[in-house]
């Protein structure tokens, strides 16, 4: 390939010149923070405070603050533990796989994303143990044999899950430092006093030397490759926490790839919702263009399809199998006590994205912002769905009840929201919120001898 | 044997390659370059083949995977006890686990192996270095013997720098 080539990427970000503008753009982020980053982040910080509050009467309190009851036990918690660990997804899918494919367009948005997925797999990780109400016995979740020598059931979906969990946490956040190495170290490079020392101890003392970057880019291929898989399999074991019990509306085999594309569907949604006030604030409107903004709504509407299908085929199998129990469970959804649900579920999850086909909608950022918020919203409810009405309307009658979320548990929901928030604040302060290095990978290398370089090669 | 170095920084690109490979020709050895992203031209010249961190990943996910065969089958003889009716050592029902473990030692050890090959953390203050190269310049280091070292001077300066450092290698 010849040196002079302009091609790479060269119309993604047209209004940048020079690679050291891309510092001076990122870097500045970082420098002061305006007024509304520190409104947002007292918002968020008192948000915490709700949510750990709430958390802490509850463990004051015993489980009993909650609505879990029979024979709903399982509710707004894990309604939330599995929205946040599908949020995390398309962060993965952004940097891991859209890395492989090469995407052209994934270089600005990358960062965020996956720092996102960091901090919603942190988040999720919260959910078990404030589920489980005795948080002082999640050490039981590690692996080991208890006092009788009884080691966990390795064929439970539930350990899975916990090895599932910790492992894209372990993974993602480590993939997720790795990528800001580089870009610390030109941070480093700018800063001075006690930002400086921050950096110089975070940056490793990376230098961008030859023979570092030689081994980055393949340990990044590497790293990416792995993670691929990884964040297939997380969403599709959560699925499976499901899956495998033989509860009317979640014994399904499609469970997996179902649960899977809804996780890329409403993670990818967060993004546009993240990175649209980000590049406001900030001033991004050179690294995050309107392209950027249509390839995500295309995901978006690619995902929302997928999941529309999913639902349409849960409902026709439920009445083509000719079970009594299955018919009955997916009446219930529709038309039962929690009919408000599933609809506002399939409204925003299948009906709202239909205006994604529309480029007019696609270009217009207010319009996404706006699609986007429906789609968490309705993610949200798919799980609350999914988890609920076929928990409170199995089999026998006289076992069916009504589960009402208290006001702790709608707390604890909410305040988990603040909590990602001032984690994310935090980091557009601390670290480059915008890949440095990856940008000036599509940029056009500068070069002195316009054409003739090439015959170097 | 104090071995005394020089360090360019460029503007482009298409200079630092040259003088890459003009200091190659004229038989220099450990050349070091700089660049604010990981650039193919410059690891084309400076003549780079595999790397080896894919021996350690590969390994690690090896590693990840025997040991969580080992791990769900050991636990499950040490104690049996038939749960759902499944076979004591029940495979298919342990791949999550192995596949979880693969891919948590491949991606640790992956890590692991790119610390050791490229020397991080190095906590050690370089001698020389230009805090430009992690903005937009590219750099090229030579470390020679007191006679070569003009040599060098001469076909680095060829390629227009913005700036020479002169300097000691590594304290």
């Amino acid at each position: 390939m010849a040196v002079g080539s302009t091609e790479r990427g060269a119309l993604t970000h047209p209004d940048v010149k020079r690679l050291d503008d891309v510092n001076r753009d990122v870097l500045k982020i970082m420098a002061t923070p305006g007024k509304g980053w520190w409104a947002l982040f007292g918002v968020c910080a008192a948000g915490v405070g709700m949510f750990l509050g709430a958390w802490f009467w509850q463990i004051y309190a015993g489980i009993g603050v909650s609505g879990l009851m029979s024979p709903v036990g399982w509710g707004v918690y894990i309604t939330t533990f599995v929205f946040w660990v599908g949020i995390a997804h398309s962060g993965t899918l952004i940097s891991a796989i859209l890395f492989l494919f090469r995407a052209p367009w994934r270089q600005s948005i990358y960062r965020a994303a996956e720092a996102m997925t960091v901090f919603a797999v942190m988040t999720a990780g919260i959910f078990p143990l404030i589920h489980v109400g005795r948080v002082w016995h999640a050490y039981w979740l590690i692996p080991y044999p208890n006092s009788r020598f009884l080691w966990p059931n390795f064929k439970s979906p539930l350990v899975w899950d916990v090895f599932a969990v910790t492992t894209y946490f372990t993974v993602s956040a480590v993939f997720f430092y790795l990528g800001t190495i580089p870009d610390v170290a030109a941070a480093r490079d700018r800063a001075t006093g006690l930002r400086r020392k921050f950096y110089s101890v975070i940056s490793l003392g990376w230098q961008g030397t030859d023979q570092q970057w030689h081994h980055f880019s393949k340990a990044y291929i590497f790293l990416a490759a792995l993670a691929t898989p990884l964040v297939l399999s997380v969403h599709s074991v959560v699925s499976w926490d499901f899956a495998m019990s033989i509860v009317p509306g979640w014994h399904a085999t499609i469970f997996a790839p179902y649960f899977v594309a809804g996780a890329i569907f409403s993670g990818v949604a967060m993004v546009i919702t993240l990175t649209v006030p980000l590049r406001k604030v900030f001033g991004l409107e050179a690294y995050l263009t309107v392209k950027h903004f249509d390839a995500m709504a295309k995901l978006c509407l690619f995902t929302s399809m997928i999941v529309f299908y999913a639902y349409l085929s849960e409902f026709f199998l439920a009445w083509y199998s000719g079970e009594e129990i299955e018919r009955t469970a997916f009446w219930n959804r529709l038309f039962g006590t929690y009919w408000w649900a599933t609809w506002t579920m399939l409204v925003c999850n299948g009906f709202v994205p239909i205006m994604l086909w529309f480029k007019r909608i696609r270009h217009s950022i207010p319009a996404l912002f706006v699609i986007s918020i429906f789609v968490n919203i309705g993610m949200w409810f798919e799980r609350y769905v999914i988890v609920v009405t076929s928990l409170h309307h199995e089999y026998e009658p006289f076992a069916w009840g009504i589960y009402r979320p208290s006001v702790t548990e709608m707390a604890i929901m909410a305040g988990s929201f603040f909590w990602f928030g001032f984690w994310f604040l935090l980091f557009t302060r601390l670290l480059p919120p915008v890949a440095i290095q990856e940008l000036k990978e599509v940029l056009p290398p500068p070069m002195r001898k316009k054409q003739s370089a090439s015959e170097a090669h | 044997m104090s071995a005394q170095g020089i360090l360019a920084s460029y503007e482009y690109l298409d200079s630092t390659v040259d003088a890459i490979e003009n200091l190659k020709k004229a038989g220099f050895k450990n050349i070091k370059a700089y660049a604010p992203y990981p650039e193919h031209h410059i690891e084309h010249a400076l003549g780079y083949d595999q790397s080896p961190v894919r021996v350690f990943t590969l390994v690690g996910a090896m590693t990840g995977c025997a040991a969580g065969f080992a791990f769900t089958s050991w636990t499950s003889v040490d104690w049996p006890l038939v749960v759902g009716g499944k076979p004591i050592i029940s495979i298919p029902a342990f791949i999550p686990i192995v596949f979880e473990m693969t891919v948590l030692f491949g991606a640790l050890s992956t890590v692991i192996g790119l610390f050791i090959l490229s020397r991080l953390p190095n906590i050690k203050p370089a001698v020389v270095y230009d805090p430009e190269f992690t903005a937009g310049r590219y750099g090229v280091y030579i470390e020679a013997d007191a006679g070569r070292l003009e040599e060098a001077r001469k076909i680095m300066n060829a390629e227009e720098p913005i700036e020479l450092r002169e300097g000691a290698a590594d304290a």
